[in-house]
């Protein structure tokens, strides 16, 4: 796994493990990696990895079942595309019409683009 | 736990380490940074009792590393960062050095030799730099010590190498271990440190955990520099900075941006 310069390996753990769920391979009421399974798979602290499932936790994406391990919860994946739509058009959307300002693109144009 | 107090230590006359105090808990993975010449590695052969203490204490669990007894010793491995080996086979070696370590897993032995493409049967003799230094790496990690001193591990590994070298670390930790890491190659094992320190002769300059920094300090890369920018260095891209952290968001430490920073206070 490839990591970027910017955030923190705990939040693109998450966004990994995200993905995971997103794509179907970690399905809804199934049973995910332990810390320590995740941690030396790619190659991280498993102190690190606590810290992205206890995020995922409190989000409802998934949920400790005593003595059994974490599962994905029944709703993860509209409740990532909700989280991720969000942080799109908080981050994502306004770098990209600052950009395309400058570049004195219009509406129409973009959206012939698009 | 690891207590350090007021530890000293010379070279005939020349000070490496002066009036040093700072401990070591269990669960996590240090990164022990300094320049060179601080006394890292003098540090790590006083934890384990191969230079003797004249001036301070260190204590590992209640236990002095000077009376060198056994059940000490076994709950110590150091890797020192170059590491020759003897005229004999790995396999041969490896059990012998076990016979002194009781969670020793030889099982879990022969699967890291394999995961780095090492024979058992091969001489240290007839290895090179990188080779030996998987070998020793992967007994390291099958002893299964408490304590698990690293100096510059990943140094003359390969590229693949350095990959497997992080996930057997990460695989080997623990909420009873303590893994202390010395390097200069910060990038190779960033992903696995959740505490920094940073030696200097007299002091710790830093003590923290990787939470504590990110919450305290933002990390990033800009062409605009904020004013109240607590250290800047001009690099591609922009220029990379250190701030206060005010916005609650966080943000990956650059070690050795954070490394700059705090040597530079000193001065």
């Amino acid at each position: 796994m490839e990591y970027n310069e910017h955030k923190p390996i705990y939040l693109q753990n998450v966004d990994l493990m995200q993905e995971k769920i997103m794509r179907g391979e970690w399905p809804e009421e199934e049973r995910i990696p332990s810390v320590r399974e995740m941690g030396a798979s790619v190659g991280v602290n498993p102190n690190t990895i606590v810290r992205s499932y206890q995020l995922l936790e409190s989000q409802d994406i998934i949920y400790n079942k005593r003595g059994m391990g974490y599962y994905v919860k029944d709703g993860a994946v509209a409740r990532i595309k909700e989280n991720v739509k969000r942080e799109f058009i908080a981050n994502e959307l306004p770098r990209f019409k600052a950009k395309a300002g400058m570049l004195g693109i219009g509406k129409e144009e973009l959206i012939d683009l698009l | 736990m690891i207590e350090i107090k007021g530890l000293s230590f010379a070279y005939s006359g020349y000070k490496v380490l002066d009036n040093i105090t700072t401990s070591f808990g269990p669960g996590r993975i240090y990164g022990l940074l300094g320049a060179n010449g601080v006394g890292k590695s003098t540090m790590f052969k006083l934890l384990c009792g191969l230079l003797t203490t004249k001036q301070g204490t260190i204590e590992i669990d209640g236990s002095s590393p000077i009376g060198r007894k056994p059940g000490f010793l076994s709950k110590i491995f150091y890797v020192p960062e170059d590491f020759e080996g003897p005229d004999m086979s790995i396999g041969h070696y490896a059990s012998g050095v076990a016979q002194f370590y009781p969670n020793y897993d030889a099982e879990l032995f022969a699967r890291l030799l394999s995961e780095f493409e090492i024979d058992a049967e091969r001489k240290f003799t007839t290895l090179s730099l990188g080779q030996r230094k998987r070998a020793i790496l992967a007994l390291a990690l099958a002893l299964r010590t408490e304590y698990l001193f690293l100096d510059e591990p990943t140094n003359g590994l390969d590229i693949p190498s350095k990959a497997e070298f992080r996930k057997m670390v990460a695989a080997a930790m623990d909420e009873k271990r303590t893994i202390i890491i010395s390097t200069h190659q910060v990038r190779d094992v960033e992903n696995l440190l959740d505490h920094i320190m940073i030696l200097d002769k007299r002091a710790v300059l830093l003590d923290k955990s990787v939470s504590d920094i990110q919450s305290e300090y933002l990390f990033d890369i800009s062409a605009n520099v904020p004013e109240d920018a607590l250290y800047v260095e001009p690099g591609l891209g922009g220029c990379c900075f250190i701030s206060n952290n005010t916005s609650g968001e966080e943000s990956r430490v650059n070690i050795e941006l954070l490394f700059n920073y705090i040597n530079s206070k000193k001065k």
